[in-house]
């Protein structure tokens, strides 16, 4: 068994969390990228054979517990959204790189869209299509995190 | 399959409470991510502390004194006051007065959902903080907690959208529900009865019905009444008066006895 240096992984994820939580201003928390996503769409994306559903959904659920949401949302939302990566994951090696940022507004709008499902079941009022705001700056922050997560996954060698 | 069970999860913690414990044995783990994200804020403050003049802190201090001079001579009237409140209240046979002790917390962490207005703070059930302990800052009421881990809480803000607090107002006791808006600065009066004597400038307070809140903390004070005859009820617009972003510190007031009734 060769090294494989999988608490690399779960470092980035304790730091999408803590990113997840950093205190904003309060007009800008609708801008606020959804990290974990970001996340979960690369590492699924680079490991498809290792990571998968369970992986999102435990990422999910520990970000449920740490911004106190309500349990499950986060869960649900990456769940789905791992299993949209996890079908598409040839495609999105091969996009060039605009291709790839309409992909992940697209999938990251999806999380958000289940997302908004249950704050609308919890009763929350939800004004109009803010909800996907932080889609559209999660695809331009995929192009900084995508490139230099790759560089260092690559150098660690993560299995 | 774990589609189905981020459902169930959902559905659990939405209509029932039975997560509730489960939440409160995180609360551990979930205090320090909000601790290390406030950190560059805290060095902040501190190297703001640090590098003041000597100037600065000797006019500080002088003014501090001066205030306080003035708020021990006030709380010395109080304390007679309140003597003859007792002794009347004994005299009408009315319920006991509680007794308050007020504990000072810091804020740790603002909820990153821009839909709820939660705070974390630094104060949980080994200090005496328990659900539905009133959190308050030095001008008025902020909330109330709804989860009460071992050493830190999430308090509710009374603006949150899904938090309503019973209210009278100070000149004439005429009650209200203080409804939040998802607004930082506003807090509405909803179904007030067209001809209830409400105007711009009253000021609200905790009318301590329902038992959550004591009686007679300052909640707000009303900026705008829309009467309009062909609707059945006014509405009121309230400016809150405890400051719902600004504040480092808060208090939580934590009653020593509670006969379920509030202090009224």
């Amino acid at each position: 068994m060769e090294p494989n240096n999988r608490w690399f992984i779960a470092a980035t994820v304790a730091v999408a969390l803590l990113l997840a939580v950093m205190p904003l201003p309060h007009q800008w928390l609708w801008f606020r990228p959804a990290f974990t996503a970001l996340l979960v769409i690369f590492w699924i994306t680079r490991m498809p054979q290792s990571l998968g559903v369970g992986f999102a959904w435990m990422v999910g659920f520990l970000e449920d517990l740490v911004t106190g949401a309500t349990l499950g949302t986060h869960a649900l939302a990456l769940a789905v959204l791992a299993y949209f990566s996890l079908l598409t994951y040839q495609r999105t090696r091969a996009f060039n790189p605009a291709q790839q940022l309409m992909w992940v507004f697209i999938l990251v709008g999806i999380n958000q869209v289940v997302g908004n499902w249950v704050h609308s079941l919890a009763g929350k009022p939800v004004p109009g299509l803010t909800f996907l705001w932080p889609a559209l700056t999660s695809a331009l922050l995929w192009p900084w995190v995508a490139p230099w997560l790759s560089v260092v996954a690559g150098r660690l060698q993560v299995r | 399959m774990l589609g189905l069970v981020a459902a169930a999860l959902i559905a659990i913690s939405l209509y029932t409470d039975w997560l509730q414990p489960l939440r409160e044995r995180v609360a551990g783990f979930v205090a320090p991510f909000y601790w290390i994200t406030g950190a560059p804020e805290r060095v902040g403050d501190w190297a703001g502390e640090q590098l003041r003049t000597r100037e600065e802190l000797l006019e500080e201090n002088s003014r501090l004194k001066r205030q306080l001079l003035l708020l021990e001579q006030r709380s010395q009237l109080l304390a007679a006051v309140k003597a003859e409140n007792t002794q009347l209240k004994e005299l009408m046979n009315s319920a006991e007065m509680v007794d308050e002790r007020v504990l000072v917390a810091q804020i740790i962490g603002v909820s990153p959902d821009p839909l709820e207005h939660v705070l974390l703070i630094d104060k949980g059930r080994d200090d005496g903080v328990d659900l539905g302990t009133p959190i308050m800052d030095a001008s008025g009421l902020l909330g109330q907690v709804i989860e009460a881990g071992d050493s830190s809480s999430r308090v509710l803000l009374i603006t949150d959208a899904s938090h309503a607090i019973p209210v009278q107002v100070l000149r004439n006791s005429v009650r209200a529900v203080a409804e939040g808006t998802g607004d930082l600065y506003r807090l509405k009066l909803r179904h007030l009865a067209n001809t209830s004597d409400i105007r711009e400038g009253d000021l609200l307070l905790s009318s301590g019905l329902g038992g959550r809140f004591p009686a007679g903390y300052p909640v707000g004070e009303v900026i705008s009444v829309q009467r309009d005859p062909g609707r059945a009820f006014a509405e009121a617009e309230v400016q809150p008066r405890g400051r719902m972003n600004r504040s480092r510190f808060v208090l939580a007031v934590i009653a020593e006895r509670d006969d379920g009734l509030g202090t009224e």
